[in-house]
């Protein structure tokens, strides 16, 4: 972990939908910041900007890819870069989500809406390493079919047998679409595990994140098991400005992935 | 509130056998209808494979889908409540095996058997609950940028 950015350059600028853009970044020097494990972010710094927290959606060796939405100054200016632009990046930072504790098991991965970015280098760990886990199973909800991040590979892993199992579903269909149409949680009567031996991932936002977690402690599965990623203000990174307090914890250094153990007792309470 | 509103997992074993003793096998090709709004809500269904889509009429333009339906899944509550017409019409979307019962037939079993018929009363309850959920949930729109509702 560092504290100054690290210049870093821009390899690849892929446009995922209207408003959101994949950036794979490689070191611009002789070295890069130390490994990122899947579920850890970086603060990326766009230059005359400012800084934002990204997660990773790809880890290939020292190159990482970021899948940024542009709904801010820092994003939008992001997005805006091309092959050979620089960034600077801080990190890595905050928990990862910790595949390896899953191993033996059952995987159950779900994403609403952006949540699916982060979620990717789990997918990824799981496929590379098909016999150390039980059955996988990708679960996505999204606004609309052109909303889909990642829809190629969405696309290529719900046709055919897998792993993962893929299930996709909009909230609002456009004309063609044949897949499935309403919440994500609906989605679960759909997939393959065995709760009593399944470890969840879960990223979106957190109304959604909330009744997805209930519903599978409702199913059987150990509120540990749940792992969620939340999110609040990022802004140092190392756990000293309060920036990104939820209760008693600093989500930069104590998250952002947690058990939902920890985590549904804050998101229930109203004033947090 | 949560999805385990499939007949295996809504219904008690007994009235679940009971109610499939009603039922007969029926199946629906790519595109066919099984029912339209406004009509006569007079069957339902329980999906065994395929998807069936919910959807509203809207004059002048392409119906707007609602919802989709897979396996344990019932489709359509309006035969349960009067004036028994359909409020939504439905269509499959990929090749439908289901379970096909009469709603007269399965409202007179609930109406000899007052412990079968609050059974599936809750069940269909139950149905009605979870949809009206999901369909609040989606009015908030979560996955537009801000869709949670902005910040304090």
């Amino acid at each position: 972990m560092t504290c100054a950015p690290v210049p870093y350059r821009v390899v690849r600028a892929r446009t995922e939908t209207a408003d959101t853009v994949s950036l794979t970044v490689a070191p611009a020097g002789p070295s890069g910041l130390p490994p990122f494990a899947p579920g850890q972010f970086a603060m990326v710094h766009a230059f005359g900007a400012g800084e934002i927290p990204l997660s990773t959606s790809c880890i290939d060796g020292p190159e990482l890819t970021h899948t940024v939405r542009a709904v801010g100054a820092v994003s939008a200016a992001l997005c805006r870069l091309r092959t050979g632009d620089r960034v600077g990046m801080r990190g890595p930072f905050g928990t990862g989500w910790e595949v390896d504790r899953a191993v033996g098991g059952d995987l159950l991965v779900v994403a609403g809406g952006i949540g699916l970015a982060p979620l990717l280098p789990v997918v990824d760990a799981a496929r590379a390493a098909p016999h150390a886990y039980g059955r996988l199973n990708l679960l996505v909800g999204a606004r609309a079919p052109a909303d889909l991040l990642h829809a190629h590979r969405l696309c290529t892993w719900a046709t055919s047998p897998g792993p993962p199992h893929c299930l996709v579903t909009v909230d609002r269909p456009a004309p063609g679409w044949r897949g499935r149409v309403g919440v994500v949680t609906s989605l679960l009567n759909g997939a393959r595990f065995d709760p009593g031996n399944t470890t969840a991932f879960v990223c979106g936002p957190e109304v959604m994140i909330r009744a997805l977690a209930r519903d599978l402690v409702h199913r059987g599965l150990p509120p540990h098991r749940v792992r969620v990623s939340l999110e609040r203000t990022m802004h140092c990174g190392t756990g000293h400005c309060g920036h990104c307090q939820l209760g008693g914890v600093l989500l930069c250094r104590d998250g952002p992935v947690t058990g939902w153990d920890r985590a549904a007792p804050l998101l229930s309470v109203r004033e947090l | 509130m949560t999805s385990t509103t499939t007949l295996a997992a809504a219904l008690p074993a007994e009235h679940r056998a009971r109610l499939l003793e009603a039922a007969h096998e029926v199946s629906f090709p790519v595109g066919s209808r099984l029912f339209e709004e406004g009509r006569h809500a007079d069957r339902f269904w329980i999906v065994r494979s395929g998807t069936v889509t919910l959807d509203l009429h809207i004059p002048g333009r392409r119906a707007a889908v609602i919802e989709s339906l897979g396996h344990g899944e019932l489709v359509g509550w309006s035969w349960h409540f009067p004036p028994y017409v359909w409020q939504l019409g439905a269509e499959a979307t990929s090749p439908v095996r289901a379970w096909e019962f009469d709603a007269r037939t399965v409202r007179a079993m609930c109406a000899d058997d007052a412990e079968f018929g609050r059974a599936v009363a809750v069940w269909v309850g139950r149905v009605v609950a979870h949809r009206l959920h999901s369909a609040r949930i989606r009015l908030l729109d979560l996955y537009a940028p801000y869709g949670s509702g902005s910040r304090r």
